[in-house]
């Protein structure tokens, strides 16, 4: 199409109402997918920040940057902000509440209104949390184990709970939606099978959401009741028992980990499909190990407490189940290279990120068959090699599909291009400072190190050192998308509808979309990855 | 089709005649879909709404199976002949909000004002009742924290029993205060006239709300006040 026509003014929903109230207010699920995506930037850079901390005190061997009560607060509201202000909600919050309308062929979510109150619910909830953080912190780690959160930590542990009660039903609602939408919004001819894997990842994130996240929910709630009233449910002296409270939080917080990787398995597969210009091997195994996964990972969570008290059949059943969750990664996997296989794959920016997604996610997904060995884990739980095993998974993978996604859709959502050349740039930095950082921890885990200690022997120095120059290396890779995205929104050159070539009714609607999505609701007469028709028309 | 026109002109087939109801939202193509989407999405709420419960019941299950004896004696002291009462109240306001679903199904608007009227007397006679017997807990010192007192072996594991007993029936209970502002909602807008025999679908998902708080008071009853009755 003609760049010139493209850039006559166009009513879209970005210019279609002005003024503060206009966003604050509105149901446009393109806006409020906007508006999670500057929230979530600015959790992401707090996060980001106690993570530098903690790596500046872990330069040295002797605790001499910061406390140990500081260092304790400082790894506790880095997982907190992570996890539950930026990873969970990233993707579904951001991509998904921009795109599953679109890619369905929907005018909206099902609930706009709803849509718009869970990011008010995730504001509030937020809220909460900074004020735990400005009070003073919270020591109890990410994972709030009963008894310490319970009656011993004096720390703010009470709003930090509330603040993540809160959030909960911000996931809760965005998944509810989901589902709802996917079901009964489809566009003419969107079949189950013709829906893009983006959509599944989606519904089968959501379904975690719907039925996992009300777990987590009453048991914060018994935490904080427990605080106040001295219920008794998890306090040994009333015959409760404190590991009750780790089934509850796991049987959440582990499905969670797949509500932070499962979007990213779904942006992965868009790029691949789209940047090697196939469809995706198996499609339809692709589709059902999402829900594979979600399902799996209901039944795995007391792999978290093989050292904590549990009877050894439990644990080798545990064990079993978690490691038939590979079964369905592994599927995933070695679809996508088979779909790169013969492809005629292009390096975009995007592409980067997807590439580095599958290197990092199996290294992340083999060594969690290390922890799932009742043997291995023994001797590496609570050390680096952990810590180094879910930040495979969770910046790997959770984050590296996060910013393909955010690449591969930029156009789409601002009507402009970012320079591809920074792009690949940072993509490469981001790879090589994230290897550099968390490769050496497998080590020093192996070597004995224990996490969660602010101070350490001598000996562990060397791949401390790597492991801090690496995270200011990645902190470059993550500053640089920042700078040339936000210079992009004035300078960037004129996308048009779809730059990439890509297939997906989200490339057959103007970019930026207008209000409604599409001018006509759209026809869906083929699957979703029709490369090949594609390709044979151009040969 | 020009780019600029009002949602309207967007609805697809414009011939349809329930296009112009005005209950139509606009990012649906006709009421069907939109009954489907509020229903589904009512279902799915309640499948959450079961997962938190779940957690409080089986920690309540665990705690029973390996404290039989002080969780008889603790549940024994519950007054079983109010715990029955309240039952029937329950399941008559849920019979009585079916028959205003029932009537707005049939567009009788007074009916479904006055089923909507008895369904919430009975929802409040239900809390009434409730807070007569937090009353009695409260007198006899079996609220946990506040002066607890039990007569019989290992008094705190009963502080237990009781501890899940207030945390169980005060969520259900804080279930039915959500449920009587729904329905006065509801109630409000049946007597604005909003619905039609083509539209209704609040007051049909509200009675599938009023009915879920109804099954888990069901669960919660035989739990908390029937076992151990037959020692």
């Amino acid at each position: 199409m003609d760049t010139d026509t493209l850039a006559l003014p166009r009513t879209h929903y970005l210019n279609a109402e002005f003024g503060l109230a206009s966003w604050l207010l509105t149901t446009d699920h393109k806006r409020i997918g906007l508006l999670f995506l500057g929230s979530i930037s600015m959790f992401f850079v707090l996060g980001g920040i106690f993570a530098g901390m903690i790596r500046l005190e872990l330069l040295t061997p002797p605790g001499d940057l910061v406390s140990d009560d500081t260092y304790n607060k400082l790894f506790t509201m880095h997982g907190i902000v992570m996890i539950f202000m930026f990873l969970i909600p990233s993707i579904p919050s951001v991509m998904g509440n921009f795109f599953v309308p679109i890619m369905i062929g929907a005018r909206d979510l099902a609930f706009p209104r709803l849509n718009l109150l869970s990011w008010y619910i995730f504001m509030i909830g937020g809220c909460f949390t900074l004020y735990a953080i400005v009070t003073g912190g919270v020591d109890t780690g990410w994972t709030f184990y009963t008894p310490f959160s319970t009656m011993a930590s004096t720390s703010n542990v009470m709003a930090a709970a509330v603040g993540i009660f809160i959030m909960g039903f911000s996931s809760i609602l965005t998944g509810l939606n989901f589902i709802v939408t996917i079901h009964t919004m489809r566009a003419p001819g969107m079949t189950w099978f013709r829906m893009p894997l983006f959509l599944w990842a989606m519904y089968a994130t959501s379904l975690i959401n719907v039925l996992g996240t009300p777990v987590l929910a009453i048991t914060i709630v018994s935490v904080a009741l427990e605080r106040a009233f001295h219920l008794g449910i998890f306090d040994p002296a009333y015959g409760g028992d404190p590991l009750l409270f780790q089934h509850l939080f796991w049987f959440y917080s582990h499905p969670a980990v797949y509500i932070m990787i499962l979007p990213s398995m779904g942006i992965v597969s868009e790029l691949i499909a789209a940047f090697s210009r196939k469809n995706i091997f198996g499609y339809t195994f692709v589709a059902f190990s999402s829900l594979a996964i979600a399902v799996f990972g209901f039944l795995v969570w007391g792999h978290h407490m093989f050292v904590a008290g549990m009877s050894v059949y439990g644990a080798m059943i545990f064990s079993v189940l978690s490691f038939l969750v590979a079964v369905p990664s592994a599927v995933k996997v070695f679809n996508w290279t088979a779909t790169l296989y013969k492809g005629s794959v292009s390096y975009q920016t995007p592409m980067l990120y997807a590439l580095g997604f599958i290197g990092l996610f199996t290294i992340g997904g083999l060594t969690g068959l290390f922890l799932a060995s009742l043997g291995i884990d023994v001797h590496v739980t609570d050390t680096y090699f952990v810590v180094a095993h879910f930040h495979y998974i969770m910046v790997g993978g959770a984050l590296m599909g996060y910013l393909g996604g955010l690449h591969y859709w930029w156009p789409k959502m601002t009507g402009r291009m970012y320079p591809d050349l920074w792009g690949r740039v940072a993509a490469v930095v981001t790879f090589l400072g994230f290897n550099l950082t968390f490769f050496p921890q497998f080590i020093l885990g192996y070597l004995g190190m224990p996490r969660r200690y602010h101070a350490y022997p001598p000996e562990f120095q060397a791949l401390n050192v790597l492991s801090t120059a690496g995270a200011s290396v990645m902190g470059i890779g993550y500053l640089m998308p920042a700078i040339y995205l936000f210079w992009s929104l004035k300078y960037g050159p004129i996308a048009g509808p779809n730059p990439w070539g890509a297939k997906g009714l989200e490339w057959t609607t103007p970019s930026p979309p207008p209000t409604f999505n599409f001018d006509e609701t759209p026809v869906v007469t083929e699957p979703a990855y029709a490369y090949d028709t594609v390709e044979k028309k151009l040969a | 089709m020009p780019k600029h026109e009002s949602s309207s002109a967007l609805v697809p087939d414009e011939n349809a005649a329930p296009a112009s109801d005005p209950a139509l939202r606009h990012h649906f193509d006709d009421l069907a879909q939109q009954h489907e989407a509020a229903t589904l999405g009512m279902w799915l709420f309640l499948a959450t709404e079961v997962m938190f419960f779940g957690g409080l019941f089986s920690a309540y299950m665990i705690y029973r199976v390996w404290y039989p004896g002080t969780w008889g004696d603790a549940s024994r002291t519950l007054d079983i002949t109010l715990g029955t009462v309240n039952t029937i109240v329950l399941i008559t306001s849920s019979l009585t909000m079916a028959l205003a679903v029932h009537a707005a199904a049939t567009n009788e608007r007074r009916k479904v004002m006055s089923f909507l009227v008895v369904t919430m007397v009975l929802g409040v006679a239900f809390l009434g009742i409730k807070s007569f017997e937090y009353y009695q807990k409260f007198a006899e010192h079996h609220v946990p924290g506040l002066d607890f007192r039990f007569e019989g072996q290992a008094p705190e594991r009963a502080n237990l029993f009781f501890s899940l007993y207030f945390a169980m029936t005060g969520l259900h209970a804080l279930h039915m205060i959500i449920g009587l502002g729904i329905l006065s909602v509801i109630l409000y807008m049946a007597w604005r006239g909003r619905f039609t025999e083509a539209w209704h679908t609040p007051v049909e998902i509200s009675g599938l709300y009023w009915h879920f708080v109804d099954i888990i008071w069901i669960f919660l009853f035989p739990l908390l006040y029937l076992v151990d009755r037959h020692r």
